[in-house]
């Protein structure tokens, strides 16, 4: 039993590193599988303004850290490089660091991203256990019908409505950004309730757009749940209903939605690119937006390895914890 | 609940050939008349579909916003790309929902743009749901090294984040236009469904009916599309309203990031427009709210759908006493 365990564990890490570094290999590949190159990007940008001279050619591409040597020394190199986090210069903010702009975003991103998610899965569990036990009534029906148009809503164009009608035309919230121009970034309260202020619609918006998920998710398993015997068998014994539907039911439904919960999670430091587009909030996911219109192929290829690595690492984590909690899937 | 009636096709020969031993004779009725015994199938998962409200709502949607763009040329009022009217200016009368920043009526944008919008939905649903197909029940189906290898290619595709994987992908093949836009959308959309497909493959290859026809020497092909495809209808189409629900919104979003061809005239690449034009500030709500809303109305019409065709899959799911 125990040897059965350890293999179990030991199978997970093992396809852990596996996929790491099919990700990262990707992540190689897929820049070199595309036509152009990001020099050519560069020069074309540049001779807009005028004509390019060998010379100036040459020291772009040794600036930019063009790529030498056969495909396999590249990828040595390229390993090397992700091993000592060193992802070289940005194209569009040069001389700036690559690592230096995500670690400037990634504190926004995070905090914003990550605490709306963390109140959507705990708002969109509870109402979907609730609806799942009061299944067929008003508060069901409503519930499924909402939830269903939220997800349906394109989250940028939520994020338009928002900053249309609350930003705009009532004038109750600022339209842009995530902190006053004005502000400078410190940890004083005017800061912080500024930084707030600025963090209402987008919150909202990635809130409302993510909650229908949740909700469905947890009410349609809950709904399996409780339809199995050992739930029948604690009514039967006259449990208190409260107990049957928390301890019993709702329980035992978390579990799958704890996975992508999990997910959802790791993708977090991926920002919402869409909704921080709209509202000009300067997270990962702008970032990300400036990189791919700009072309600055160092900045998106390390952000999107971070994206990639921090959901692996997310769902490796839920693997684990779902053998200790469920020990049916260690079989 | 376990009293429920059953009432499709789908989940009648499903038990039938496992349980039953009328079995063998129901194969050979739908062999003698194989069309009669599809539509007759199809005629009772519809009418299955039909009786649940919500899915009813679903589908007479959809069949609207499919309507409306098909005849686009007969209802527009106008020709969407001729910028002939009075630039910026909200609803009236000739313009019901207003005009562009370049003069273009916005209720002929909105219909015309429709066709790109659902096309690209259905088609992008459609190729990722036959992907997934292929890979659920072949992967689902075999019971070797190959299929430990499908299932990595498929996890590392379930956890490459899409958003910043279309993007990027969109990025560098620039310009590309619409295929580019399905292509991407297909890439990173199939893996779900595999996963899907497969489990319900491997706990229907376990089932008499598959066995019987292993033993009576049929080939795995064969049984993967004979036996066990016809049984997983519910959920390959379930699959495919999925797939094309996630695939609309994709691309709306793709489009609005300017990532498409902006020059044709869809949902997205309207909403692309309006932002680049400033429509916020200039006030024009209609603009804004039209094209999102039918993206919208797109998606749920696709996701009520999906809740009657649950009920083919799931009876537990079914809703109330039907």
């Amino acid at each position: 039993m125990k040897g059965r365990h350890v293999r179990y564990f030991f199978g997970k890490i093992g396809l852990f590193f596996v996929t790491l570094w099919a990700a990262i290999t990707v992540n190689f590949i897929l820049p070199r599988m595309m036509p152009g190159s990001p020099a050519d990007a560069a020069i074309a940008k540049l001779s807009q303004n005028g004509p390019v001279t060998p010379e100036v050619r040459a020291s772009i591409e040794a600036q930019l850290g063009m790529p030498k040597g056969n495909l396999l020394s590249q990828y040595w190199q390229y390993l090397g490089d992700v091993v000592h986090l060193n992802f070289g210069v940005s194209y569009s903010n040069f001389p700036q660091n690559v690592s230096d702009l995500v670690g400037a975003a990634l504190p926004w991103t995070l905090t914003l991203v990550g605490l709306v998610t963390i109140i959507s899965f705990i708002i969109g569990t509870a109402l979907g256990a609730l609806m799942a036990w009061k299944r067929g009534t008003a508060v069901d029906v409503t519930g499924t019908i909402s939830s269903s148009f939220l997800s349906a809503f394109p989250s940028f164009w939520l994020a338009l409505m928002l900053l249309f009608f609350l930003g705009y035309k009532a004038g109750i919230f600022p339209t842009s950004g995530a902190y006053s121009s004005t502000a400078i970034p410190n940890f004083s309260m005017d800061f912080i309730s500024d930084a707030v202020e600025h963090s209402i619609l987008p919150a909202l918006t990635i809130l409302l757009t993510s909650l229908g998920s949740y909700v469905m998710g947890m009410r349609n398993t809950m709904i399996n749940t409780l339809g199995d015997d050992y739930v029948t068998f604690a009514e039967a014994n006259g449990l208190r209903q409260r107990t049957v539907m928390l301890k019993y039911a709702a329980r035992n439904a978390l579990l799958p939605n704890l996975t992508s919960f999990g997910l959802v999670l790791g993708g977090v430091v991926g920002g919402s690119l869409l909704v921080e587009q709209v509202f000009n909030y300067p997270g990962v996911g702008l970032l990300l937006y400036q990189a791919v219109t700009n072309q600055d192929y160092p900045l998106m290829q390390a952000i999107f390895l971070m994206i990639t690595i921090s959901v692996l690492v997310a769902n490796f984590i839920v693997d684990i914890l779902y053998g200790v909690l469920d020990p049916r899937t260690r079989r | 609940m376990t009293n429920s009636i059953v009432s499709t096709g789908m989940q009648t020969s499903a038990q039938g050939d496992g349980n039953d031993p009328q079995g063998p004779q129901v194969r050979t009725a739908r062999g003698q008349n194989p069309v009669l015994r599809a539509l007759e199938v199809i005629g009772k998962g519809f009418r299955t579909v039909w009786e649940v409200p919500k899915a009813r709502f679903g589908l007479i949607l959809l069949a609207l916003i499919v309507l409306s763009t098909l005849f686009a040329p007969w209802l527009s009022p106008y020709d969407p790309k001729a910028g002939d009217f009075e630039a910026s200016i909200g609803p009236s009368a000739q313009h019901w929902l207003g005009t562009t920043s370049n003069g273009q009526d916005v209720l002929s944008q909105l219909l015309w743009g429709g066709r790109v919008s659902v096309m690209v939905a259905m088609v992008s649903g459609l190729l990722s749901t036959c992907i997934a197909v292929l890979v659920g029940l072949s992967w689902g189906y075999i019971r070797s090294f190959a299929g430990e290898f499908v299932g990595f290619i498929v996890n590392l595709f379930l956890v490459i984040p899409s958003l910043p994987l279309m993007i990027i992908i969109a990025a560098y093949l620039q310009n590309g236009g619409m295929s580019v836009i399905i292509l991407v959308i297909v890439l990173t959309g199939w893996a779900w469904g595999s996963r899907v497909l497969r489990s319900q493959t491997q706990s229907l290859r376990s089932r008499d009916f598959v066995t019987a026809a292993a033993f009576s020497g049929d080939s795995s092909w064969r049984i993967i599309f004979h036996e066990i495809f016809p049984n997983m209808l519910s959920l390959i189409i379930n699959n495919f309203f999925g797939a094309a629900t996630s695939g609309a919104l994709s691309e709306a979003g793709l489009e609005f990031l300017g990532l498409g061809d902006s020059t044709t005239v869809s949902w997205g690449t309207m909403l692309y427009w309006a932002q680049n034009n400033n429509v916020i500030l200039t006030g024009q709500w209609a603009l804004l709210l039209a094209p999102g809303l039918m993206v919208a109305l797109l998606a749920v019409s696709m996701t009520f759908i999906n809740f009657g065709v649950d009920r083919l899959s799931n009876p537990r799911l079914r809703e109330g006493k039907a």
